[in-house]
């Protein structure tokens, strides 16, 4: 909420502009009876012919300058409460961005998009209408109060009698449907969870036929949706005719007790009259509070729902007084090295000393932690005993971005954007000169397909990288890894989508270009074999290590992998000979 | 259909205003009896609204004026029962309204998510899911208010306008004309804000939809952006983004926001005018002064509900997009689907022919040329080739997810193009090259296969690609939470649980796009021992780069630039000395380069 207020306070020029506007034209409003009462009293009724004039002027005069005060003020306030959206959607965009995969892990892209867009919505609309209508009322509620005041102080206090039942009700319903508005805003967070699977999914839907299974699994929610809006509009059936009727009780009051001061003796009937005039100017306020509490509700459940995202702090945190390597060379080593992650063990004992310009590999079964090894080195994880260095730095004390821009990850998920194969390739490198990008295009066997595109690197891919193979895609994600001039490069399992020739051609490229230290995860013996040093993971220890000879003659787990692979080759050699 | 991006605005075909109100009219039809309840209930409401004053001036006027104690607490006493009757009928009227605009946003919603699920693969290549995703939340619920004013803002006001215009009109035509002359000056004046700020407003809601699709691919991809350290530049585009949507904003309510001036110009003027000509018909004694003083009090009872129209007409303005939007994807209509006459495919055997079988995903860019085959069921076969071939295609095709250019896919003799989808697909059991995994838990998406599977034939499933043992090391074992990334899970075991999810479907079409790549080789022959006997009896086609993968298949097939260049089994191929006697033997180069010795 504090967040909120101070982006509100920083577009106080606007807010004031606007609200000067407003209190204008109320005050021009407040002049309006009054001219137009003169007209009926003075020239129609007194025929006074010379004083219409006067009055019409007057009268246009007004109407104008009230339109001209109108639109300055929704225009202002609009203007405003738009920044403030922006500044609070960057704000959250950025302290998103800024959280470590783990929150990644737990929270849902459906749910994040629900935060970013409906909830700064909800807020928008009450900061602008919203707020408007709020201080329009109050000052209209604040002059009449002044106004019944001095006309008769006995009956303006008759008429506040209802107030504190009002504040009353007003309290409770700010109660209930802050509730409900913070389950809509969740529900709002599921179905958009929801869809955004069925759509992230479309292909295993479609494959298994599953359309129906989907449609009803989205109607649940829909309807829950719908079950949980309804429960809104009871509160405020509840709630909102109550506070209307309790607002027009006023009237009443004011009648009886006026009758009773008039007939009393006690008050002229003149006074009565006019009083009961300005009376709705006090009831029309009140009438208001129930919508104006449930848009105030509705962006204080929003806020809470953003706040706690705000309160999210990110487990990886540059360290306060990052150190930079004075020379980057890529010498990146493990010392004994322990990850937990959910209470479970994944990693234990690593040793691992990855000297500049060598390579490790490592292969292993799946889930005996590969992946995770290589996510401490770009300091994805923290780990959760021992240490990482780079170029002698531990990780942790390590300027972040320096240390990421240094480590080239291609994810064993390739991910694009819906964006040009340029673009792809080029994404988060900034400046890349044309040479390292035609180089990392031919290294990564890009252009072999590229080139026969009618576009070539301009064609757009979509978000799924339509028309592209999955080996394809592989070779952009391998390309947008070396257009960046890292001196470390890991490769977690992504030639897997690559024919043999491919993977060989580019392991060749790869060998050819050097200057920087290599970690590869990988399946195939042909992608490990040249590696300096081999390491084969099990229940996330070392068991294996060693260079392809030294494992091969070990007769372990990687002998066991080469004759599964090899196999025919042998068979085949002897066949040849044969 | 061209590829839309997260920075490019959608192209969307422009309706008439009064095609998408008739159209959004009919929401409401099926509601015409809550439709006139609400009327009666909000007459009722009103009856007590217009009494309240005038109760007030009777009690001042007359009984207070008269001293008469009795009658003044009565009428307290009529005004406090006239005033809960008042609370008791907008209750019903909120309720009853309440229920119909959001039963009106849950069909709107529920038709167009429906609608979606039959649209094919093209509608969802050529957009990003943000954008797909702002249509069916944002957009339907922009018109909630729509719904829940439209009748509760627009019948009342506009039978309080024709009552007060025809009393103007009795009372005195000239001076009614007067003061309605302003009328059709704001209603052209409407209709320039209206179609200005239409465009301005769908424009809006593109850059909030370019604002949400780079939100979520953003999201989506984190750890690409993470890994690049890219977030200053993808921050800087969300800015960039933010910024288009406020522009768009303030451009669109700098038209808006014209509205309500303009409204209360035409009525300042409007009052004015009867003043001005009313005093003269005075002066040549047409009127007399109490009509005018009575006509003036008229004139503000035609302004307020105009008043309440025009700011009900300016929210349709402003939520007209979105109804665009929505009915732009409803009539889309699914390039693939049951043609009319299309029969359920019956059980089938497993023969797959291709007959000439051409097909691009663009026109004029052929990926497969003139493709033939057969085969027979039960077979299995191994497709390889470099990357982009056209092997994922042709197995795309086989399920029908998208339609040939010319020849002809035949499964046991049918024409995949004449049965209708759901008996193809149902039969056919494809793991596509990236690992999908539902937010659920891994008992869950396994029976996505089969959803009337018992948790025995799951584990079943499971255990026949050895995934039971990683699954029961987890601490939850079965029922262990993944998501969408399935992170938690490494890659290898999100493919063994999507394996077991397509086996437990039991297909007698058997597809595995790269289904073990992420697999290390020791589990991978475990899981095809596991699934020998589970294959057979089924054709299936198996993609595949490790040669452990498709030696032991019955046939390979060469699949070169969009055709099929070999086919035959290993020891045949291999003796072609082909092509794929090249792709077999690449692997080993490397170690016939050094000369390795086994």
């Amino acid at each position: 909420m504090k967040r909120l207020l101070r982006l509100i306070a920083k577009q106080w020029i606007t807010y004031a502009l606007g609200f000067t506007a407003l209190v204008l034209a109320i005050v021009l409003d407040m002049y309006n009876p009054y001219y137009v009462g003169s007209i009926i009293d003075r020239v129609i009724l007194g025929g006074e012919l010379a004083y219409l004039k006067t009055a019409l002027l007057a009268l246009v005069g007004i109407t104008f300058a009230r339109a001209v005060l109108g639109y300055t003020k929704e225009y202002m306030f609009d203007l405003s409460s738009s920044k403030v959206i922006v500044e609070l959607r960057k704000k959250l965009f950025d302290h998103i961005q800024g959280l470590s995969f783990a929150f990644f892990d737990r929270n849902n892209t459906g749910e994040l998009m629900s935060r970013i867009k409906e909830d700064t919505d909800n807020i928008m609309s009450a900061i602008c209408y919203g707020f408007m209508l709020f201080l329009e009322q109050v000052i209209y509620f604040g002059v009449a109060t002044v106004i019944l005041f001095t006309i008769d102080w006995r009956l303006a206090l008759v008429s506040l009698v209802t107030m504190p039942l009002i504040e009353y009700v007003v309290f409770r319903l700010e109660k209930q449907v802050g509730k409900q508005y913070e389950k809509i805003s969740d529900q709002r967070a599921v179905l958009n969870m929801t869809a955004q699977e069925n759509i992230a999914g479309v292909r295993v839907v479609k494959a298994f036929g599953r359309e129906k299974h989907e449609i009803l699994k989205f109607l649940k929610q829909n309807e829950e949706n719908y079950r949980i809006n309804y429960d809104l509009v009871k509160s405020m059936a509840t709630y909102n005719p109550l506070i209307e009727f309790l607002s027009n009780l006023v009237s009443v009051l004011v009648i009886t007790a006026g009758g009773y001061f008039v007939i009393g003796g006690e008050m002229s009937l003149g006074t009565l009259v006019a009083f009961s005039n300005y009376i709705w100017m006090l009831i029309w306020p009140l009438r208001m509070m129930g919508w104006l509490t449930s848009v105030l509700a509705q962006c204080v459940a929003s806020v809470k729902k953003i706040d706690k995202l705000f309160d999210e702090e990110p487990d990886i945190k540059n360290y306060q007084d990052p150190k930079v390597p004075e020379e980057i060379k890529g010498h990146v080593e493990f010392r004994d090295v322990c990850f937990e992650y959910d209470g479970a063990s994944v990693l234990k004992d690593i040793n691992i000393d990855a000297r500049p310009g060598g390579t490790i590999a490592i292969m292993g079964m799946t889930g005996a932690g590969k992946t995770t090894l290589i996510n401490l080195i770009g300091r994805y994880y923290d780990c959760t005993s021992g240490s990482v260095y780079f170029d002698g730095i531990d990780v942790r004390e390590m300027d972040l971005a320096v240390l990421r821009k240094n480590v080239s990850v291609v994810m064993q998920d390739t991910f694009l954007f819906s964006d040009t194969i340029e673009a792809n390739i080029k994404f988060g490198a900034g400046e890349v000169p044309d040479e390292v990008f035609r180089a990392a295009c031919r290294d990564a066997m890009v252009d072999e397909f590229v080139s026969q595109m009618p576009d070539g690197y301009q064609t757009v891919i979509g978000e799924r990288g339509i028309g592209l193979s999955g080996g394809q895609k592989q070779r952009i994600s391998i390309a947008r890894a070396l257009v960046r001039d890292a001196k470390v490069l890991v490769l977690d399992d992504s030639t897997s989508a690559l024919d043999m020739e491919t993977e060989y051609a580019i392991q060749w490229a790869m060998e050819r270009r050097k200057g920087f230290t290599c970690f590869i995860i990988a399946h195939r013996i042909s992608a490990v074999k040249n590696a300096d040093e081999i390491l084969y993971f099990e229940d996330g220890r070392i068991v294996e290590r060693g260079t392809h000879d030294e494992l091969l003659r070990l007769r372990g787990r990687y002998y066991e992998t080469y004759r599964e692979q090899y196999r025919d080759y042998v068979e085949a050699l002897e066949k040849e000979v044969v | 259909m061209p590829i839309n991006i997260v920075r490019e605005d959608e192209e969307l075909r422009e309706s008439l205003n009064i095609t998408l109100i008739r159209r959004l009219l009919t929401y409401l039809r099926p509601y015409t009896a809550e439709v006139i309840k609400t009327l009666l209930l909000m007459a009722a409401v009103i009856v007590v609204e217009l009494f309240n004053p005038y109760m007030l001036k009777l009690g001042i006027d007359k009984y207070i004026a008269e001293g008469d104690w009795k009658n003044l607490f009565v009428l307290g006493g009529v005004m406090i029962v006239a005033n809960i009757v008042a609370v008791v009928c907008s209750r019903l009227r909120m309720l009853i309204m309440g229920r119909v605009s959001n039963n009106i946003i849950l069909t709107i919603r529920q038709q167009l998510y429906s609608h979606i699920q039959k649209l094919s693969f093209s509608f969802f290549d050529s957009r990003p899911t943000g954008k797909i995703l702002s249509r069916i939340i944002g957009d339907v619920n922009s018109l909630n208010d729509v719904f829940a004013n439209s009748v509760t803002s627009l019948v009342p006001e506009l039978v309080k306008i024709v009552a007060v215009v025809v009393i103007m009109m009795v009372m005195n035509y000239r001076l009614g004309i007067v003061a309605l002359i302003t009328l059709p000056f704001m209603l052209v004046v409407f209709f320039f804000i209206s179609t200005a700020s239409r465009k301005r407003w769908q424009m809006h809601r593109k850059k909030s939809s370019n604002l949400n699709a780079f939100t979520h691919e953003d999201f989506s991809g984190i750890r690409v952006v993470q890994s690049f350290a890219a977030e200053q530049e993808t921050s800087s585009t969300f800015l960039q983004l933010c910024n288009e949507w406020r522009d768009s904003f303030v451009r669109a309510v700098r038209i808006n926001d014209f509205f309500w001036p303009t409204t209360e110009m035409s009525w300042g003027i409007g009052t004015i005018l009867v003043f001005w000509f009313g005093s003269r018909m005075i002066e040549t004694g047409n009127i007399t002064p109490g009509l005018l003083v009575a006509f003036s009090g008229y004139v503000s009872m035609f302004w307020q509900p105009i008043m309440n129209i025009s700011n009900f007409y300016n929210q349709l303005v402003t939520n007209m997009a979105g109804a665009e939007r929505i009915f732009e994807i409803l009539d889309i209509e699914p390039d693939i689907k049951a043609r009319p006459d299309a029969k359920p495919l019956p059980e089938i055997k497993g023969d797959v022919s291709f007959r000439n079988v051409t097909f691009g995903y663009d026109e004029g860019q052929e990926v497969l040329k003139d493709v033939t085959f057969d085969v027979p069921a039960w077979q299995t076969v191994a497709l390889v080739g470099s990357t982009g071939a056209g092997k994922t295609t042709i197995v795309n095709l086989i399920s029908r997810f998208y339609e040939v250019t010319s020849g002809e896919v035949l499964i046991d003799g049918h024409n995949v193009n004449d049965v209708t989808l759901e008996s193809l697909r149902s039969q056919i059991g494809v793991m596509p090259q990236d690992t999908f995994l539902f937010s659920a838990t891994i008992m869950e998406n396994i029976r996505y296969g089969k959803l009337d599977a018992t948790d025995e034939e799951v584990i079943e499933a499971a255990k026949a690609v050895s995934a039971h043992d990683f699954i029961m090391k987890l601490e939850k074992g079965y029922q262990t939470e993944v998501n969408e990334r399935g992170t938690r899970l490494s890659a290898g075991q999100r493919q063994l649980i999507a394996f077991a999810r397509v086996l437990l479907a039991n297909p007698r079409i058997l597809i595995l796009d790269e289904a073990t790549a992420s697999i290390d080789t020791h589990t991978e022959r475990l899981v095809q021992q596991g699934i020998q006997k589970l294959l057979e009896g089924r054709t299936s086609f198996v993609i595949a780069h490790r040669l452990s993968t498709i030696r032991n298949a019955d046939r390979i097939m060469v699949v070169e630039e969009g055709g099929i260049a070999e086919s035959g089994t290993h020891e045949e191929l291999i003796r072609l000395r082909g092509q794929y006697y090249n792709l077999y033997t690449s692997q080993f180069r490397f170690l016939e380069d050094e000369g390795e010795a086994v």
